[in-house]
């Protein structure tokens, strides 16, 4: 009877151990697609990368290590590296401030309760929902120097537009004008923001007798400077990410005018199967993007304005 | 008062209808390029519209290379991405919301870092890598990596979940339901309009992209229709209108989709702004 005891209780107990160890693995479980994606997909490829980014790697053929050889070779020796990085900086220098200034604007008109506004909202946000390629064709078709409508358009009002996309000088322009196209999730994203400041504020703004600029400069923007930097840093990396754009509106060209870093890399990588030469230059990508997103957020303690800050203060 | 009031809104309106006009003209310029005749594709100045309309311009374009080839593999990677990420990423987020873990708040942080990291870095290894697994030049290159969970997507889903009352679980728990039965019966339907969104983003995403297709398809055979166009557009480099037309038509699946979920797209896109 005892040992019958015993023999009943044993196997129990171990089962309650079992059912334990067992439930501490479920969430692993769920999480696992997630776990074993990031090790195969990301962080495999990220080391990889890294690693022959210190080899000379050609796709085929014999491997060599060769130290920093990638990294100086861009910097003294590639005069394409600096060109293709001047190219993306003049790019970013145009696009950022005008794609935040553009879409700031249109959230602004949204915002000032005017009967179908978001039939107007689905007008400015429809361009971002095609495809790169398509928005690509369609630009090319608008810019072309003799048949297209925007300088058919422009000799109505007398300018003599230029050549487009032959144009050394205006190819990145017109680069500049197509992707502002899509401006579309950032005017939302404003949109949100403004909908969340307090409509009290104006009114006692209005109240107090200030005009509408000082309205803008001290509630509007002081208020979404969080919505401001958000947006400034996916432009950034938006920016010198631009790769569809170039491939197929301009293939880089003229003259290579328009020859994005990103094309760049691509070039190095599948076009001369240089693998180690290209993630050298995709890691200087990375640092110089992410560089550049810490001091805008490092600057941004000056400029953005958090409210629970100055709640702490009170 | 009043009337520097109408002022102003008079001139929001006259704003937005003229800043309206500027965004539609490209779309009104494909749609009528794409209906002219050759004759009227070079012709100075060009006129708005055509004097003929040439809808056979669609068909004779769309036949001129193999798209419907294309537009079967767009809408295989399209379907089958999106059933992966649906899948993948709410069970990786119901784990990341529901449970407590070793190691779980710094593997989200982790997680929300590879949203930081661009694609140039990883395209070069990852080519490598598919290349050895053989993937290259298959569709497998773009579809299986869709089935381990997006993180913009788990990120969304859990921050969903989290906002769900914990309480309907243990009410399920003590009905005897499992963890698996609790996530599936429970959680799926009421995380429904979050999986809408999602599969609404990734058919989007997957049915526009290029530099995908690009990178691991060489095979004409194997072509998406954003490659097929890109290519289509190299060979026939004057042949602008057929370039329009196929343009339109491709873009027609995203138009109508965010026509369908405007308001879903719309919340969508403004949640992520403001986390």
């Amino acid at each position: 009877m005892k040992s019958g005891l015993s023999a009943s209780i044993t196997p129990s107990s171990i089962q309650m151990k079992r059912k334990k160890q067992w439930s501490k693995l479920i969430p692993y479980l769920f999480v696992a697609p997630w776990i074993i994606g990031f090790v195969v997909f990301t962080l495999g490829p990220l080391l990889f990368s890294f690693v022959i980014s210190f080899f000379d790697w050609p796709i085929v053929g014999e491997k060599k290590f060769i130290g920093f050889s990638n990294y100086t070779t861009m910097f003294t020796n590639d005069p394409m590296f600096w060109h293709s990085l001047w190219v993306t900086v003049k790019f970013a220098l145009f696009f950022v401030p005008l794609n935040i200034i553009l879409a700031l604007l249109l959230a602004i008109l949204l915002n000032q309760k005017v009967k179908g506004s978001s039939l107007f909202r689905t007008f400015f946000y429809v361009p971002s929902v095609i495809s790169g390629v398509a928005l690509a064709m369609i630009w090319g078709s608008v810019f072309d120097g003799e048949y297209g409508i925007l300088n058919y358009l422009l000799s109505l009002i007398g300018i003599e537009g230029p050549n487009w996309l032959n144009s050394t000088s205006w190819a990145l322009v017109a680069m500049v004008i197509a992707s502002l196209w899509g401006q579309g999730t950032l005017m939302l994203i404003f949109l949100a923001g403004l909908k969340n400041i307090p409509q009290d504020l104006y009114e006692a703004a209005e109240i107090d007798g200030a005009g509408k600029i000082f309205q803008f400069f001290k509630i509007t923007v002081p208020l979404l400077s969080p919505t401001i930097l958000f947006n400034l840093i996916m432009t950034i990396i938006g920016a010198f990410q631009q790769l569809t754009l170039a491939l197929v509106l301009t293939g880089g060209g003229p003259l290579q005018s328009t020859y994005f870093y990103a094309m760049y890399v691509y070039e190095n990588a599948f076009k001369y199967f240089k693998m180690g030469y290209s993630s050298a230059n995709a890691w200087i990508m990375f640092l110089i993007v992410l560089a550049l997103t810490l001091l805008v957020f490092k600057s941004s303690s000056t400029w953005v304005y958090y409210e629970n800050e100055v709640k702490n203060d009170k | 008062m009043k009337g520097k009031k109408r002022l102003q809104k008079s001139f929001v309106y006259g704003l937005l209808i003229a800043l309206s006009l500027l965004f539609l003209l490209p779309f009104f310029w494909m749609v009528m390029t794409s209906l002219k005749g050759p004759e009227e594709l070079a012709q100075y100045p060009p006129k708005l519209f055509p004097s003929e309309w040439h809808f056979e311009n669609f068909a004779k374009a769309w036949n001129s290379q193999p798209f419907n080839v294309f537009l079967v593999n767009s809408l295989i990677v399209t379907a089958l991405t999106t059933i992966g990420q649906i899948i993948s990423s709410t069970l990786v987020a119901y784990g990341f919301a529901r449970f407590k873990f070793k190691g779980r708040d710094v593997l989200f942080i982790i997680l929300l870092a590879t949203m930081m990291i661009p694609w140039d870095v990883t395209m070069i290894p990852q080519y490598m890598e598919f290349n050895l697994f053989g993937w290259i030049n298959t569709l497998k290159a773009l579809i299986i990596p869709s089935w381990f969970g997006s993180a913009f997507y788990i990120f969304l889903l859990r921050q969903f979940i989290m906002s769900i009352p914990k309480e309907l679980d243990e009410a399920a728990r003590i009905d005897g339901a499992n963890v698996f039965q609790i996530y599936y019966k429970i959680y799926l339907p009421l995380v429904w309009p979050v999986i809408v969104l999602i599969a609404v983003f990734n058919i989007l995403g997957s049915w526009n992209d290029y530099l995908g297709p690009l990178i691991f398809l060489n095979d004409q055979s194997k072509y998406t229709l954003t490659l097929g166009l890109a290519q289509f557009k190299g060979v026939h480099d004057v042949n602008t209108n057929g370039i329009m037309a196929v343009t339109f038509l491709i873009s027609i699946v995203p138009l109508v989709l965010f026509f369908l979920a405007q308001k879903k797209i719309v919340e969508g896109v403004q949640t992520t702004g403001l986390k």
